[in-house]
């Protein structure tokens, strides 16, 4: 045999252990959820609950708002600080963006504590405000909390890929643009921003997903927003309902990947979840 | 002189930053103040750490157990995974590829759902810490397996092991003693980020833990849940000594990849 087809052969067979623990153990449950979901009094029709039933649906709204508004609010925030950071020298740089993506593996319910600590019943805004303001402003508990919590965590990860493709940006773009009259605002609307348009795409639905599916920080608030992984949650452990735990998640799943591979279409670069 | 854009942008990353740190500042002095409502001048003490120590030092055991292992399976499985996928490059293994990183595109209370409903019964594994391993496996695997792919797509692999062959290296001995000792960068941060991930992983550990089964994210829920704030706090504090060098390292390992 043609010893270049072979070692193609054989480097291939290298990713068969890899593909048999992904079978076993994601494929195969993934199935099985799948037909669970199907199993309950309503049989596939469990599928259509998220948008039929009244909680789901209401549970399914305010998560989407929530997460997206986190996703336009982390993209721009990053933008200002990423754009700022891999522009500009100063002492002290380098410590700053390392302080700043620190919580990049903080689990969910750390942040969530970090929120706590915040604004929480004993947080520090409620300390400030409540000398400032004679009121004590506490907030953890609701939409804002979650809203704080999902930009505590995605801040650190968004500003990374915000900074790496600032990084390579062609300065002779702007240096045209300039030599040409344009302001510094028309330089940031005509040339930057176009230029860092896979990135923000991609970093947005990595937000977003991530959002989406996230469930140690609404899961230590005890928020009394039923966010959709605090429905799932609740349906299967206080309900022992697992069939409409499993289509909901299902469809949970399918809403995380279709807004990461839509993404991917539109920014071409990898883009995948995390945490 | 600088323009006040400029002066105006620096404060709006300091505010960012500050966000981000002051919660970790306070979380460590609660963690050390005798009494957090009193405050500071109550005194600093170690008492809290020695409690959490007390409650909970089986979690931090496991957590770091279930990390080495799961940083020994995504080793095992994902180096080898990342060398066809960088040698092999069609439709399928752009397929393998995208089915690898499934598990972090998906939720993992979805994952958690499924391996229960599917191995649930099998009341052994269901409660012993394998049952988490494999979770934190599915999950880390992505990381690792695209870390190392970005050094082999960044190095000439193909010249290394042509210069290689042609000297009579075989297949075994052109991936041992070529490829691997040149992708070392990708398997250090690789395995830094696997680490990382699996020590904070909660999403899918709170589904997978039974209560003889917690790891440290577990009982930080736990104590957060139904201890008092310094607990919560010492045991946060200690969870960010142990995580806190981990995620250095990493920055350092990435810096150094590229």
């Amino acid at each position: 045999m043609d010893p270049i087809v072979r070692d193609r052969r054989r480097a291939l067979l290298l990713a068969v252990p890899a593909l048999a623990v992904f079978a076993a153990f994601w494929l195969l449950p993934m199935a099985r959820l799948v037909v669970v979901g199907a199993s309950g009094p309503d049989g596939a029709k469990a599928y259509l609950a998220i948008v039929t039933n009244a909680n789901y649906f209401r549970s399914l709204v305010s998560t989407v708002t929530l997460s997206a508004g986190v996703s336009v609010a982390t993209v721009a925030i990053s933008l200002v600080a990423g754009l700022f950071l891999q522009r500009n020298r100063f002492p002290g740089r380098k410590a700053l963006v390392s302080l700043m993506t620190l919580p990049l593996a903080f689990p969910g319910v750390v942040v969530g504590f970090m929120v706590i600590l915040l604004a929480g019943r004993q947080g520090l805004i409620g300390e400030v405000t409540s000398h400032i303001l004679d009121e004590k402003l506490v907030f953890a508990y609701g939409m804002a909390g979650l809203f704080m919590g999902y930009l505590y965590f995605s801040i650190p990860r968004v500003i990374l890929t915000i900074m790496a493709s600032v990084e390579k940006l062609d300065p002779a773009l702007e240096e045209a643009a300039r030599s040409l009259g344009a302001s510094t605002w028309q330089v940031t609307r005509d040339v930057i921003l176009p230029a860092l348009m896979p990135a923000i795409i991609s970093s947005g639905a990595i937000c977003f997903a991530t959002s989406m599916g996230a469930f140690g920080t609404a899961f230590t608030l005890a928020t009394q927003i039923n966010v959709l992984p605090l429905t799932i949650y609740n349906e299967f452990t206080n309900y022992a309902n697992f069939s409409m735990a499993a289509s909901l998640s299902i469809v949970l799943g399918l809403i995380t990947w279709a807004a990461l591979a839509a993404a991917r279409s539109l920014a071409g670069a990898g883009v995948a979840a995390a945490g | 002189m600088r323009p006040l854009r400029y002066w105006l942008q620096l404060a709006f990353t300091l505010v960012v930053c500050a966000f981000l740190v002051v919660p970790i500042v306070m979380s460590i002095l609660a963690g050390v103040t005798t009494n957090y409502f009193v405050g500071i001048k109550s005194g600093l003490t170690l008492k809290w750490v020695l409690q959490v120590w007390e409650l909970y030092s089986e979690t931090i055991w496991r957590s770091i157990w279930i990390a080495l292992a799961c940083l020994a399976c995504t080793i095992v499985l994902g180096i080898p995974a990342a060398y066809s996928l960088a040698k092999v490059q069609n439709r399928w293994t752009r397929l393998i590829e995208e089915f690898l990183t499934l598990p972090i595109a998906v939720p993992g209370l979805a994952t958690a759902l499924g391996l229960i409903l599917l191995y649930g019964g099998w009341r052994d594994f269901r409660a012993s810490w394998l049952f988490i391993l494999v979770g934190h496996v599915l999950f880390t695997l992505p990381f690792m397996v695209r870390s190392v792919l970005a050094v082999m797509m960044a190095i000439d692999l193909k010249t290394l092991e042509e210069a290689a062959a042609s000297l009579g290296a075989t297949f075994r001995e052109r991936f041992l003693t070529v490829v691997l000792p040149n992708v070392k960068p990708g398997i250090l941060a690789g395995s830094l980020m696997v680490v990382t991930l699996s020590m904070g992983e909660f999403n899918l550990t709170w589904m997978l833990h039974t209560p003889l089964t917690k790891t440290l994210p577990v009982g930080l829920a736990d104590s957060y849940a139904s201890m008092r704030l310094e607990i919560g706090s010492a045991y946060t504090l200690i969870f960010l000594v142990m995580i806190v060098p981990l995620l250095i390292a990493l920055q350092w390992a990435s810096a150094r990849k590229t």
